[in-house]
């Protein structure tokens, strides 16, 4: 073409394509938006905008006494509440000294992994989706139904679910919950296999994701990567081994790594991981089981201090009155101090660093949010990449815009 | 030996003797602050060297005290030894007149929008980071929302009524 | 100690095996129905509408937990969803709307073709929800005009179902010249649109 029309020189600028891959897209889970510059088909360059849904929870932790702040830990990863609402229950009870009996600790392992097996769900689906199969996601959604119908007979919520307190949870799992939990161990196993069996080894999907979007480990490392995306880039960092909390330690399970960190290998990590997670929830509930007696019915810590006592104890006894008044009140006795704490979220590592100066609120409490951190690394995952690449590598990443903009 | 708390503070007085100091072991983690002329220096020496080799920042974070006047902003590095499984928490100061902290973007990637979320919050200027503008506040707002003397609300709605709200 | 959970167990007796949807009035005869031309393009125009899924939150999840085969939305009629405005008739917006996205929202809204109707699913898209922030627009009635509200944090997938239902009757008894009228030209006007 060119040798036939001349144009002046300088005249064609840009060689390049502009495409906004923009917040309004049924690609971006969430509000992101993407500049793209396009080669023709190839990615040259991408430049990330967020803050679309920017809700300022820093500020509004600094006005909400600590038991309040939890329904703000629910709309972070909101495709996992429970377990942002732990992990904060968890920084609390660092920073206030408590330590949860072992049934607590069980009960919240269970809660957590039926967390990370809907999170999980919901990314390995969404791939198939946007790799064209919507078949997968509709066959799983049934199964986080019946996951959301576990959390309503808990705390009443199906998806900002606000469950626990500090120091335990508000009210005892019934014999319904465990019923249902049952029904989803018998059958759960079946769906996964099936789901499995429509990706794993799909010619299809094995084009579209190997080889797109990897990371070494070495970048991964220096990005921040943290979660699934690490362990499919080779590292294996596990918040629950490495800094084990609610006696993570007293369970068996493994740690799935990948090799290459394509999407290909996130997908495969995610899917293992919900295999060990149901693992774990078999465990965890042989030993809830196993407690008898007055054991049975512990469901949260001793700590009058900062847990509500018992309304009917409220209206009997004079030190139930005085707890609950001081508590709701705002004037019990919170050490001041900096604790920073983390648990594995369904992304990464979810860290609370929080500062207390002593009063009803905190000073500053600042969330470490694993999305946030590794959509950093979206440029240099796709760079070279075709725009159908891209997308895949998007939602492989599993970003989920409520805990990235926070 | 394995790295303990003591060894890190004991590494750091050696190498650069009473420039850092206020070590306080807080819920077993150790923090210490430094001025903030030196806090590449003192990212690069715990990064490079091979027995205290931490390689993983894990936060960036600031912090406003407006009492304290000279060091009213605070920069807050978490950092992570993965191979040891130690944590450390450090803290640079600055002033609100004058804002400037060098950026870490040269040696963790990570960083990098880190400190654009500082910056956006409120407003440490990080000298050398390649794209240091807001991330998470629309481009045209003019003041750091964190800072303390900020409200939360919007104070320019009509439709909530703050009597009602006890704030009256 | 634990109240026991009770379950509705007292079932509506099935009238007949199937159930009709009532006729518009109209006059019958062998062979022909007369109505006015109102009331069919509102019949069919309500069993088929096209949402697009403005799914920003929260509230997007239960949007999916709503497409799910478990509250199926696709036996409403709004069994395609699309993606680009000028396709659709029904902008759900589910979830939180920040300052930042207050013009992508109005740019959406002005992309669509009339007659467009408005949803606001959840809190945050009604009123701004448990965020009064200084970057969370109060509610997307500032920047476009609602049809309806569909209250809650987020609300259950049954409460969405019955805001599309509320859709269905608001569409089902529009007048044809209501897009034209004087009225509806001058709500527009106050949220500054053409």
């Amino acid at each position: 073409m060119s040798e036939h029309i001349k144009l002046p020189e300088g005249s064609i600028e840009k060689t390049t394509t502009t495409l906004n891959l923009g917040p309004t897209h049924p690609a971006t889970h969430g509000v992101m938006q993407n500049i793209l510059e396009l080669d023709g088909e190839r990615i040259v360059s991408a430049d990330q905008t967020i803050g679309y849904i920017h809700r300022a929870f820093e500020k509004l932790a600094e006005r909400r006494p600590l038991a309040q702040i939890t329904t703000l830990t629910d709309r972070l990863n909101y495709c996992s509440s429970p377990l942002n609402n732990m992990g904060w229950h968890m920084t609390c009870e660092k920073l206030l000294g408590v330590t949860t009996p072992k049934r607590v600790d069980y009960l919240r392992v269970i809660v957590m992994e039926l967390a990370r097996i809907a999170d999980h769900l919901i990314c390995n689906s969404i791939m198939g989706v946007d790799a064209g199969a919507y078949t997968g996601f509709l066959y799983v959604m049934q199964y986080r139904e019946l996951i959301y119908e576990i959390y309503e007979e808990i705390c009443g919520a199906r998806l900002t679910t606000n469950m626990g307190r500090i120091g335990g949870f508000e009210r005892n799992f019934n014999d319904i919950a465990f019923q249902k939990l049952e029904k989803f161990l018998d059958e759960y196993p079946k769906a996964l296999k099936e789901f499995e069996n429509m990706f794993q080894r799909n010619r299809i999907f094995m084009d579209r994701t190997i080889g797109v979007g990897g990371i070494s480990a070495e970048r991964a490392l220096n990005y921040g990567f943290t979660g699934p995306n690490l362990r499919a880039a080779g590292v294996d960092y596990d918040v629950r081994v490495h800094s084990p909390y609610s006696s993570y330690q007293d369970f068996d399970f493994t740690i799935p790594v990948g090799s290459t960190g394509d999407s290909y290998d996130r997908w495969l990590v995610r899917e293992q991981e919900m295999w060990q997670s149901l693992s774990i929830i078999r465990q965890a509930y042989q030993k809830v089981q196993a407690f008898t007696g007055a054991e049975a019915e512990v469901y949260h810590a001793d700590v009058p201090e900062y847990y509500l006592p018992a309304k009917q104890d409220v209206y009997t006894k004079m030190e139930a009155l005085i707890y609950h008044f001081k508590i709701i009140m705002g004037e019990t006795d919170i050490p001041a101090g900096e604790v920073y704490h983390s648990v594995e979220g369904g992304n990464g590592e979810l860290g609370f660093y929080l500062i207390s100066d002593g009063g009803r609120a905190p000073y500053r409490l600042h969330f470490r949010r694993p999305c946030f951190i590794y959509y950093q690394a979206y440029e240099e995952l796709i760079k070279g990449a075709m725009l159908s690449d891209a997308i895949i590598t998007m939602s492989s990443l599993n970003l989920i815009a409520g805990e990235m903009d926070a | 030996m394995s790295l303990t708390n003591e060894i890190i503070q004991q590494r750091l007085t050696e190498k650069f003797a009473d420039q850092v100091g206020e070590f306080v072991i807080s819920y077993d983690m150790l923090q210490f602050s430094a001025p903030k002329e030196i806090n590449l220096k003192v990212l690069n020496f715990l990064y490079d060297d091979s027995q205290l080799a931490f390689t993983f920042l894990t936060d960036l974070t600031g912090v406003h005290y407006p009492d304290q006047k000279g060091q009213e902003l605070a920069v807050v590095y978490h950092l992570h030894n993965l191979k040891d499984n130690i944590r450390l928490r450090f803290k640079v100061f600055t002033s609100v007149e004058q804002p400037d902290v060098y950026t870490a973007t040269g040696l963790f990637s990570s960083a990098n929008w880190m400190e654009r979320e500082t910056y956006d919050f409120f407003g440490i200027h990080f000298v050398g980071h390649p794209n240091l503008k807001r991330i998470l506040n629309v481009d045209e707002m003019d003041y750091f929302p964190m800072r303390k003397e900020f409200p939360l609300e919007d104070q320019t709605r009509i439709d909530k009524d703050d009597e009602m709200f006890g704030r009256g | 100690m634990s109240r026991p959970v009770s379950y509705n167990l007292i079932q509506k007796p099935l009238e007949a095996d199937i159930s009709m949807a009532p006729l518009p009035d109209g006059h019958q005869g062998e062979g022909f129905f007369a109505t006015s031309l109102d009331a069919v393009i509102g019949l069919a125009r309500k069993n088929s509408i096209w949402p697009l899924p403005f799914a920003t939150s929260c509230c997007g999840i239960e949007f999916m937990a709503t497409m799910g085969s478990h509250y199926d939305l696709a036996r409403f009629g709004s069994e395609r969803v699309g993606f680009s405005p000028r396709q659709c008739d029904l902008l759900m917006v589910m979830g939180t709307i920040a300052k930042k996205m207050g013009p992508v929202v109005k740019q959406v809204y002005l992309q669509m073709a009339e007659p467009r109707w408005v949803i606001a699913v959840g809190a945050c898209a009604s009123s701004g929800g448990i965020f009064d922030t200084y970057s969370v627009l109060q509610g997307i009635d500032q920047v476009v005009p609602v049809d309806v509200y569909v209250p809650g944090c987020p609300p259950r997938p049954e409460a969405i179902i019955d805001g599309v239902l509320r859709i269905q009757d608001l569409v089902a008894k529009e007048s044809l010249r209501r897009r034209n009228s004087d009225h509806y030209k001058a709500l527009l006007e106050s949220y500054g649109i053409q």
